[in-house]
């Protein structure tokens, strides 16, 4: 009984601190860490499948949410038709002739006998693949490129519900991470870790510069929203009405109205997912996997296909990154690939797992919510901190200036240090896996 | 065709920047290969390990400069680089103190031990950042060429340049010095053979006396000498930049597994395939093949087979098939 109340008691105290942003700060606020709380809650459910259910140590998460991103482009703005017209069709061709090379790789690989023969046909089969895929390829996306360059200069979308994007979003991850799982399993943990970061970096790389896809650094704005704008609630004289009829400011309850839109639907998506990952966690399907964990080798031994299981898992738990990172960029209304950062959406959703509990559900989406609330307040606490440090400082001593700079980057300092002591006294995590 | 001309162009836009950033990342991946070898994990927090070395450095070249102190033609930062090694080997054994060496007490599998390194990450990044900024820093002064383009077109009468930036001479001098000395040390002293008894057996090292915390002791004390070396060497060749050393993690991590986890010859070898690879990759061959072929068949476009931005995508390429096709890495590293 008393894990329920240990469980029910952090919960509420995380809700508590919420609600007191709210009181403190401003409900705005207390909406938008409970946005990102959800998010971060459903990241950490992914990742926690993978590492607390299976072991499997997967440093690429960004890679995974950026693409999730990229599916809210790919399937909600409106498509581009002079782009498509203008070189869509030669672009398409061109990536399948690209993945008709490495297709064709794999079956020469796999056709002919091994030897110098099957080495010189698999490296004339890439060679003349690469150019034709080139050739093809460049001019459509000069063409398209070129089309009113300042406004679109890339496809566009499908012109599709912008909550498709999710889903689509998780079959994104899911393909990437099935590529990966596909060469990197089975080798030892390390390795998994090594390929999946630069998988993330491999994926940001691409958001930055194929800009026909994403218009690259010059970013995808105004994308669809599933809830109402602001200035439409703004507008509507019911709305008007009933905000004042509470004695709220329209335009204040315009904005709080939007983010509880979010707030539920995000919810919704959560409370889904956790019911998911608990019925995994406690079906014979979960105890395999955990079994796994423990013990590769015996389980083995028992006849499970381990490398199988391990694939299946890490495309499961890569897919939730996809459609968090979905939901992200559906949150921000743009996609900006600059602002994808390896410590903000890799390592920070490693702290959530580990501080929340490893291998517990309810656990990681405990840390989602807590380490997000201390990401988002350790800011303006670390600049408190530092101006009280320097208030006996002179206005334009070299330190005060320099100190007040830096508080902004106290908080990879304060999460490297929450992971190591949650590491080192708490291993467990604070709900522990039963 | 004017094959003088080419070989001249190859070596000033390929070969000389592939060799200097080759011995970079080589003495970056003897650092995580050594780790590797003796504390048997991967250290995710090397790349902030060498902004944290060369960091220090950097403070102290500036003091330097400001008190006039210089090396005439050679940049200051070399004088400085003895202190950055000291304050990187200082911070490098805290966290050995605090962090690693009760997971080594309590026998924790290697996966706790990078988790752990992650923290580290976390930590050093935030204190480099907050101590110097998030910003590039150049600190190279000094003569700034060995050889210039114009002289060598003067001094050779061929239509090509060749430059040789100073930095580039120093990071390989200063990397041959530094592989010969690292060596030395492996091979010949006690200590040195000692710790390769430790890497090929732990449980037998242990029978014949040799003291397990000493051996953990001088490994991290060569690690922060390496780090910061190949940290400043960088910095001094492009400049410093937090983000950017974070970033080298995966070049680096590729040199080592490429090369054979664990086997400091095979992260020599590694660095230089990866850097050869990523310059060869991201270089514009148009000039090169304009002199190679005769005049009616040159290349239109720049024929350049990747984005310099997808450099990262050669390292991992590269790992992908290695990790495939001989998972011990070309001079059979440890692990499987």
């Amino acid at each position: 009984m008393s894990d329920t109340v240990k469980t029910t008691g952090l919960f509420a105290l995380v809700a508590l601190l919420i609600i007191g942003t709210g009181f403190v700060q401003s409900w705005n606020s207390a909406l938008l860490i409970l946005n990102l709380g959800l998010i971060s809650a459903v990241m950490a459910l992914g990742v926690n499948l993978q590492w607390g259910f299976a072991g499997l140590f997967n440093v690429g998460i960004m890679g995974f949410v950026a693409l999730g991103g990229l599916a809210t482009v790919i399937v909600s703005m409106p498509p581009v038709n002079e782009a498509w017209a203008a070189g869509g069709l030669r672009v398409l061709l061109g990536l399948a002739l690209g993945a008709a090379t490495i297709i064709g790789a794999i079956l020469t690989y796999r056709a002919m006998a091994p030897g110098r023969k099957r080495n010189l046909t698999l490296l004339a089969v890439l060679l003349v693949g690469f150019f034709v895929f080139r050739a093809v390829f460049d001019g459509g996306v000069q063409a398209v490129e070129a089309v009113n360059p300042s406004v679109s200069g890339y496809l566009g979308g499908l012109g599709l519900p912008v909550l498709l994007a999710w889903p689509v979003g998780g079959l994104l991850a899911a393909g990437a991470a099935w590529i990966i799982g596909k060469t990197a399993l089975g080798l030892r943990s390390d390795y998994l870790a090594i390929a999946t970061l630069g998988i993330a970096e491999i994926v940001i790389a691409v958001l930055k510069n194929e800009d026909w896809l994403s218009r690259g650094v010059k970013n995808v704005i105004g994308l669809p929203r599933p809830v109402p704008y602001e200035i439409d609630l703004q507008n509507d004289p019911a709305f008007v009405e009933r905000a004042t009829g509470l004695g709220i400011d329209p335009v204040t309850a315009s904005t709080l109205y939007v983010k509880l839109g979010y707030s539920i639907l995000f919810a919704v998506v959560l409370v889904i997912l956790l019911i998911l990952a608990q019925r995994a966690l406690h079906s014979p399907w979960g105890r395999m996997m955990r079994a796994i964990r423990d013990n590769e080798v015996a389980a083995e031994a028992m006849g499970k296909d381990v490398t199988a299981r391990h694939l299946q898992i890490f495309i499961l738990g890569s897919a939730i990154c996809g459609i968090a990172g979905a939901m992200m960029t559906t949150l921000d209304g743009q996609l900006v690939p600059t602002a994808y950062q390896p410590l903000r959406f890799t390592f920070l959703v490693w702290v959530m797992v580990i501080v929340g509990g490893s291998g517990n559900n309810l656990g990681a989406v405990l840390g989602g919510f807590l380490i997000w609330f201390l990401w988002v307040q350790v800011e303006p606490i670390g600049l408190w901190l530092m101006q009280t440090i320097t208030s006996g400082m002179s206005e334009d001593y070299w330190l005060r200036g320099h100190l007040l700079e830096g508080a902004a980057h106290m908080r990879l300092f304060t999460m490297g240090l929450i992971l190591l002591l949650v590491l080192r006294f708490s291993p467990r995590g604070l709900l522990p896996e039963k | 065709m004017d094959i003088l001309n080419a070989i001249v162009a190859l070596s000033n836009f390929v070969l000389i920047p592939a060799i200097a950033y080759g011995s970079q990342l080589a003495l970056g991946a003897l650092g995580v290969t050594l780790i590797y070898g003796i504390l048997r994990f991967s250290n995710f927090a090397h790349g902030d390990t060498m902004a944290f070395g060369t960091m220090a450095t950097i403070l102290v070249t500036w003091w330097l400069q400001s008190m006039g102190v210089g090396l005439g033609p050679l940049p200051t930062a070399l004088l400085a680089l003895p202190v950055g090694i000291i304050a990187c080997m200082l911070a490098v054994l805290a966290t050995d103190r605090v962090v690693y060496r009760f997971y080594r007490e309590v026998k924790a599998k290697p996966i706790i031990l990078v988790m752990a390194s992650l923290g580290v990450m976390f930590i050093l990044n935030g204190l480099v950042r907050f101590i110097i900024g998030p910003d590039d820093q150049r600190f190279a002064d000094g003569e700034r060429f060995i050889v210039t383009a114009r002289g060598f077109r003067e001094a050779t009468g061929l239509q090509e340049g060749l430059a040789i930036k100073s930095t580039q001479g120093i990071t390989v001098v200063t990397a041959v010095i530094v592989v010969a000395v690292l060596f030395w040390f492996l091979n010949r002293t006690r200590t040195g053979k000692s710790m390769r008894a430790y890497s090929d057996n732990e449980d037998l090292a242990l029978l014949s006396g040799i003291s397990p915390e000493r051996v953990v002791l001088v490994t991290w004390l060569i690690v922060a000498a390496l780090a910061t070396i190949a940290g400043v060497l960088y910095g001094l060749d492009k400049s410093f930049k937090p983000f950017t050393y974070f970033q080298l993690l995966l070049p680096i991590f590729a040199s080592a597994i490429v090369g054979g986890l664990g086997s400091p010859l095979g992260a020599i070898a590694g660095g230089f395939v990866i850097a050869f690879s990523e310059v060869f990759v991201t270089y514009a061959w148009k000039k090169v093949l304009g002199y190679l072929m005769p005049e009616h068949l040159e290349p239109s476009g720049l024929v350049q087979l990747l984005s310099t931005d997808y450099k990262f995508a050669v390292s991992f390429a590269i790992l992908l098939i290695v990790l495939l096709f001989k998972p011990t890495g070309l001079f059979k590293g440890k692990a499987v």
